[in-house]
């Protein structure tokens, strides 16, 4: 039944007879669409490569997603990837137990107990990975099962996941996660379950804002018109269309975790000695900055600061990719 | 007469807001057989999308409540049901197409999935099953390529063709419903055309009911076998289609005809606007709610809305005026100077 004729410019045009509704103008569409159009994410990655910072901020994360990638599949198979024992004392290396300085044999030299300090900083990065990916997981999965309910059905039950957000955020965070440890288990697992119990709110809070503006668009009112359950409508229509935001919270999220790791255990709290963190580390190490020995110090708050800006200037890059409103 | 496909008695849906009770519907009746299509018409806020959001029970609640009136399909209550059964009624037995395809459809979710989706909710079918048949309706509802297209997102679909995916999705469950909200309003002319045939097409073909909602008395004309023409949330006059064009009684639908442009007219010639603005509908009138706007306004109108008043076979009217004056009345407008009834 198909019908072959020519257009006016020459083109074979072939129009299928059996649907009467079918018009060139559709025919002519359906070519168009052969040039396919730039996806949300294509969009975003081109504007996102232009950004600098954020770039740069993209590659800090890989490579240290690579460097604590390695060290927690190794300690999870009892061993570490550096060049020496972490936790290996030996004297011999810290004279006047002062430690000793960047060497050819050890770059960032030795700490007060003659350890590496070097292979001490990249198996901290298994510690920093672990909070930072853990502690946010725990606070997506509250905070994106929290948020779209109270956006969704509004309510009482919106003011009542929403004031106990308000309450979460009135607390000064550091106190929070000492209250909190005090109740969980000891041992550096407990540090990224409470961060992460604290986090929810963020999520919450922010997803909430998206689904209030999600909820109200026809396609929801569609899915719910085909008889999708609720909770069908929430997860697979809402959600998905309000995860942009998300994103860039989670980037940043990471970040703070780390450096709240890193202010937890500077107070002692979370990874024990001998175990090497970064928090830990600077705080090991402070007192002997007066003695002059800078680089135990040095080395392991410079790849906390730059694993910390990595994250925040990439979710930043991220957030200015993603918005609208400075599209060209 | 019994037996009809669905059967609405005096529905009224009211939303009770903080600053009153919003009338939105009141006391609507109508029913409708399989292969008719029934016109809603009437501006702005006249209840008729609310009157078919509540016959799928989709208004919003809080604030919204149907407070009256039963919704018989094929002998069950909608109206009664559990969340369960009227989740099983929504998109299998009654379907419905939304005013915009641009935001009518999930942006991150591709369109042959969410009708797969729209398909296993109501089917025994496995996924493979389901997304197979989503290609052949988009085939059927006029979409080229329908095999790739399946796959592809609705950014990636023109207008038409989204509003073709919607209605590909509202018939994948054989509806015996089917309610199209402004299925064109959207769109322009010619799209519209086109809409508006694959409608009709999948109406012979799954011998469906159809509501049709809409302002355009050109789309009804159209589509529609019979016309409701609502007002401030009440039915002023309900009428088969020829008779709602040449023989209208209500001085409501006289003022949406006249606000028509014709072909046989002279040219130059102004269209008659509906003078005033529709009522508030926190303070509607206890009688009419055209009272105000009407020319023909007694003091009855104010006080008490009339009683059905029957014209013809199938057709019925709402007004004080009693039937002589109406008819003199009508025929001193301009615009139905020609009518021959």
């Amino acid at each position: 039944m198909a019908e072959q004729h020519q257009d006016t410019s020459g083109n074979r045009i072939v129009e299928d007879l059996t649907i009467s509704t079918t018009t060139e103008r559709d025919v002519v569409e359906a070519r168009l669409a052969g040039a396919k159009p730039l996806g949300l994410w294509a969009d975003t990655w081109r504007r996102l490569r232009r950004n600098k910072l954020a770039v740069v901020g993209m590659w800090i994360i890989i490579v240290f997603m690579t460097v604590g990638g390695v060290e927690v599949l190794a300690a999870a198979a009892g061993t570490y990837v550096a060049p020496y024992d972490p936790n290996q004392e030996n004297y011999a290396l810290s004279p006047q137990g002062l430690g000793s300085p960047p060497s050819l044999q050890h770059p960032f030299g030795t700490d007060y107990l003659g350890r590496d300090v070097l292979s001490r900083v990249l198996v901290a990065a298994r510690i920093s990975l672990l909070v930072g990916v853990i502690a946010v997981a725990i606070a997506l999965a509250i905070g994106l099962v929290a948020g779209p309910i109270s956006g969704y059905y509004g309510g009482w039950i919106d003011s009542v996941i929403m004031r106990t957000a308000d309450v979460f955020f009135a607390f000064p965070f550091i106190l929070f996660v000492l209250l909190l440890l005090t109740v969980l288990p000891a041992g550096f697992g407990s540090v990224f379950i409470a961060i992460g119990i604290l986090g929810w709110a963020t999520y919450a809070r922010l997803n909430r804002g998206s689904v209030l503006s999600v909820k109200a668009m026809e396609f929801v009112e569609a899915a719910r018109a085909q008889g999708a359950s609720d909770l069908r409508v929430i997860f697979r229509h809402v959600l998905p269309n309000t995860m942009a935001p998300i994103y860039v919270a989670i980037a940043m999220g990471i970040g703070g975790a780390i450096s709240t790791e890193a202010a937890l255990a500077f107070l002692g709290l979370g990874v024990q000695p001998p175990d090497a963190s970064w928090g830990r580390m600077i705080a090991d190490n402070l007192t002997y900055l007066a003695a002059g020995s800078w680089w135990m110090l040095f080395f392991p708050s410079f790849f906390l600061v730059v694993t910390v800006f990595g994250f925040i200037s990439f979710g930043n890059g991220l957030r200015d990719a993603t918005d609208p409103k400075l599209k060209e | 007469m019994a037996g009809h496909l669905l059967e609405v008695t005096e529905l009224s849906t009211h939303f009770f807001t903080h600053a009153g009770v919003v009338k939105a519907v009141n006391g609507v009746s109508f029913t409708l057989d399989r292969r008719e299509t029934l016109g809603i018409v009437g501006e702005s806020g006249s209840g008729k999308t609310v009157a078919a959001l509540s016959l799928m029970r989709l208004v919003p609640d809080p604030p919204g409540k149907i407070v009256e009136g039963s919704l018989l399909l094929g002998g069950r209550d909608l109206r009664t049901m559990s969340g369960e059964e009227i989740r099983r009624v929504r998109g299998n037995d009654i379907a419905m197409i939304f005013q915009d395809p641009m935001t009518s459809l999930n942006p991150v979710v591709k369109v042959g999935k969410q009708i797969a989706e729209a398909i296993t909710l109501h089917q025994d079918k496995s996924k493979a099953e389901a997304w197979e048949m989503a290609a052949k309706l988009l085939a059927r509802v006029g979409i080229p390529d329908a095999d790739k297209r399946v796959s592809q997102y609705p950014f990636e679909f023109s207008g038409g063709m989204r509003q073709r995916a919607m209605i590909a999705m509202a018939i994948s469950c054989n509806p015996d419903i089917l309610i199209a909200d402004e299925p064109t309003t959207a769109l322009d002319v010619t799209i519209q055309a086109q809409i508006i045939d694959v409608i009709r097409e999948m109406q012979e073909r799954y011998e469906s009911g159809v509501i049709a909602i809409t302002h355009d008395l050109g789309v009804v004309a159209e589509i529609a076998d019979k016309v409701m023409v609502m007002y401030g949330g009440r039915t002023v006059e309900y009428a088969g289609i020829d008779e709602i064009f040449y023989n209208p009684q209500h001085p409501y639908t006289w003022g949406l005809l006249g606000s028509l442009p014709r072909l046989d007219e002279a040219e130059k010639t102004r269209l008659t606007p509906i003078k005033g603005q529709p009522p508030d509908l926190l303070a509607l009138p206890e009688g009419c709610p055209f009272v105000g706007r009407c020319a023909y306004e007694r003091p009855e109108c104010r006080d008490k809305w009339p009683s059905l008043e029957i014209v013809g076979a199938e057709h019925g009217v709402h007004c004080w005026i009693p039937a002589d004056e109406r008819l003199s009345a009508r025929k001193r407008l301009p615009h139905f100077e020609k009518l021959v009834p």
